[in-house]
């Protein structure tokens, strides 16, 4: 296998319930970016959550691997699956304003992992944070690491939870819908603070999102979720000049851009829906409802 | 984005200064009574039985508050009452939150089996009326002070771990603990730095609440001569006997009756108080 994430055949579901995630498989490469698309519910999340060991109680990991650089982590014990993961994976969450402890100063924030797994010094990790702090463009950080999460806007604090994200050098990131939860305006700004963040540092980015328009500006390669289902892996030129898939297709045709650039947003076709709806089932019958 | 160290100087509101100062006050007469109270509380003499307070005609030099019906000294004895109170209220209300919170906030943060069966207990013990479950454990306690305050603790606990599991259920589903989690943290600590801080406000708000019920359990209990042996003045006894001769000698009543409210009021009024000043987004 290549890539530094490898996700295979991984089967989530509701205990007790019905599937979440069918037999989902899909590669991130060392340094590189890749999209991770679908409709709302379709179970983005879930896959990051899954990676990251912070799955609701509801649910559980049926059956699969997850590969983080060559190792199974479903095949380590809870305690060094958690250490493994601290020290080379990192989240840039959906939403700023529930991703920071209101209760807790941003500074002990940001240092918390670099003291807590890399062993760092109390006073080391500070500059650090400061440093982070100053390359996502935040204005006067001694002053950001005594504030309370409250005092800052969303935009700010998204910036802090990138800075936190990257301080210690993480070889992969998740970042769920980072820029969801923003205004439209700082939207942009974040977008490409990712993108600069994550050329400059090198790291790989599994970037979730339900907009293909922001996928084809900053990924390599991308997978496309339906109903907890990858109905295409393809990197990013031949998804748009030959998507396979006709979901894709359609949900191609249905984003204001490349293909389609006046755009107005259109649906996807009830026929496509239907083909999509029909192979879910198929892997439901065929796997048992797993 | 405002600066966080002006809000440290903002002024304290009224109802902390109000609440607090009455609370201090009582703190002192609860230390220094031997010294402050102007007779011995308990000295009887039937010719001083029930001389009024000092502004009414027939008041005795001394006698502040008046007497009551085997002329001891109403003040001396709500000033040693004060004692009772405030050590009932300071070592049941700690004991009660230390054991309710700690359970609540494993239920919320742990939930599963730990959940399970704490969350069973708590409905099982708010089954009992709280007065009939205290009467039947100090009647299998005895009377005393050790069995007032284990009675309140193990009465009580429900109400901290309710709460508190409810509080620590809903930071436990937030972003910022998965977080704590991916960073590595275990999950005990994840639950001592990352939750307890955030329901430490309700804690504090719940505990001030729990000693002004401890002070009323008590009183209630000596009302019912229930408590502490007669020897020593509380205020529910002083409540209890001022309520046989209110037509002759009100004050024997009224006195140790608005203490009772007073503290009562000024414990709920300090949690609310420090509620809102420790809440990092209410702040
Ligand atoms: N705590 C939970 N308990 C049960 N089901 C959940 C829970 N969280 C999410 N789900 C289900 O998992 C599915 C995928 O959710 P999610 O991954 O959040 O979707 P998205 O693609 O929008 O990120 C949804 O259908 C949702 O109903
Ligand atoms: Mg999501």
């Amino acid at each position: 296998m290549s890539g530094y994430l490898n996700i295979r055949n991984l089967s989530v579901s509701l205990r007790g319930g019905g599937p979440i995630l069918r037999s989902v498989t899909l590669d991130v490469a060392a340094g590189q970016v890749h999209g991770l698309v679908g409709e709302s519910g379709a179970g983005k999340s879930m896959i990051g959550k899954a990676v990251l060991g912070t799955l609701p109680r509801a649910l559980q990991i049926t059956a699969g691997e997850i590969w983080l650089d060559g190792q199974d982590l479903l095949k380590l014990s809870p305690g060094q699956r958690r250490h493994r993961i601290g020290a080379t994976t990192a989240l840039i969450p959906q939403d700023p304003l529930t991703a920071l402890n209101p209760s807790r100063r941003i500074g002990p924030q940001i240092t918390r992992r670099l003291v807590d797994i890399l062993g760092w010094t109390k006073a080391a990790a500070e500059a650090r944070a400061l440093e982070l702090l100053a390359e996502v463009d935040i204005p006067d950080p001694r002053r950001v690491m005594r504030t309370y999460p409250h005092e800052l806007s969303g935009g700010m604090r998204q910036r802090i939870l990138i800075a936190s994200a990257f301080a210690a050098e993480p070889k992969l990131i998740i970042a769920d819908e980072p820029t969801t939860a923003l205004d439209v305006t700082v939207q942009k700004q974040i977008l490409r603070l990712i993108a600069e963040m994550q050329a400059r540092h090198g790291t790989a980015l599994l970037f979730v999102t339900h907009d293909l328009g922001v996928v084809s500006k900053v990924c390599d390669s991308l997978s496309v979720l339906y109903a907890g289902k990858i109905v295409e892996n393809a990197r990013m030129r031949r998804f748009f000049m030959h998507p396979i898939h006709p979901y894709s297709a359609a949900l191609l045709a249905a984003t204001p851009t490349y293909t389609n650039p006046q755009g107005s947003l259109m649906p996807v076709p009830e026929s496509v829906i239907e083909t999509v709806e029909q192979e879910v089932t198929a892997h439901d019958r065929r796997w048992g409802r797993r | 984005m405002r600066d966080a160290r002006s809000e440290l100087t903002r002024p304290i509101g009224v109802r902390l200064w109000l609440s607090g100062g009455w609370l201090m006050l009582l703190a002192c007469a609860a230390i220094f009574a031997p010294w402050i109270a102007p007779q011995d509380p308990l000295a009887q003499d039937l010719f001083l039985g029930r001389m009024p307070p000092f502004w009414e005609n027939g008041s005795e030099a001394g006698f502040w508050l008046g007497t009551d019906s085997l002329g001891r000294d109403v003040l001396s004895r709500i000033l040693y009452g004060a004692r009772l109170a405030m050590i009932v209220a300071l070592v049941a209300g700690t004991l009660t939150c230390l054991i309710g919170a700690s359970l609540g906030l494993i239920a919320g943060f742990y939930r599963g089996w730990p959940d399970r069966i704490i969350s069973r207990f708590v409905d099982i013990w708010m089954a009992f009326p709280p007065v009939l479950f205290a009467i039947l454990l100090i009647a299998v306690l005895g009377t005393g002070l050790t069995s007032i305050i284990i009675a309140i603790v193990i009465i009580d606990w429900t109400r901290f771990a309710r709460v508190i599991r409810a509080e620590a259920l809903s930071q436990s589903a937030m972003d910022y603990v998965a977080s704590a989690q991916v960073a590595g943290r275990a999950r005990f600590g994840t639950m001592l730095t990352e939750i307890l801080p955030n329901v430490l406000p309700t804690i504090v708000a719940l505990l001030t609440l729990e000693m002004g019920i401890a002070v009323i359990v008590e009183a209630i209990l000596s009302f019912v001569n229930l408590s502490i042996s007669t020897d020593s003045p509380t205020w529910g006894g002083m409540i209890a006997e001022g309520r046989i001769s209110v037509h002759q000698a009100w004050w024997v009543l009224v006195f140790p009756l608005i203490t009772l409210f007073l503290t009562v009021l000024s414990f709920s009024q300090l949690g609310e108080g420090l509620k809102d000043r420790f809440d990092p987004v209410l702040r």
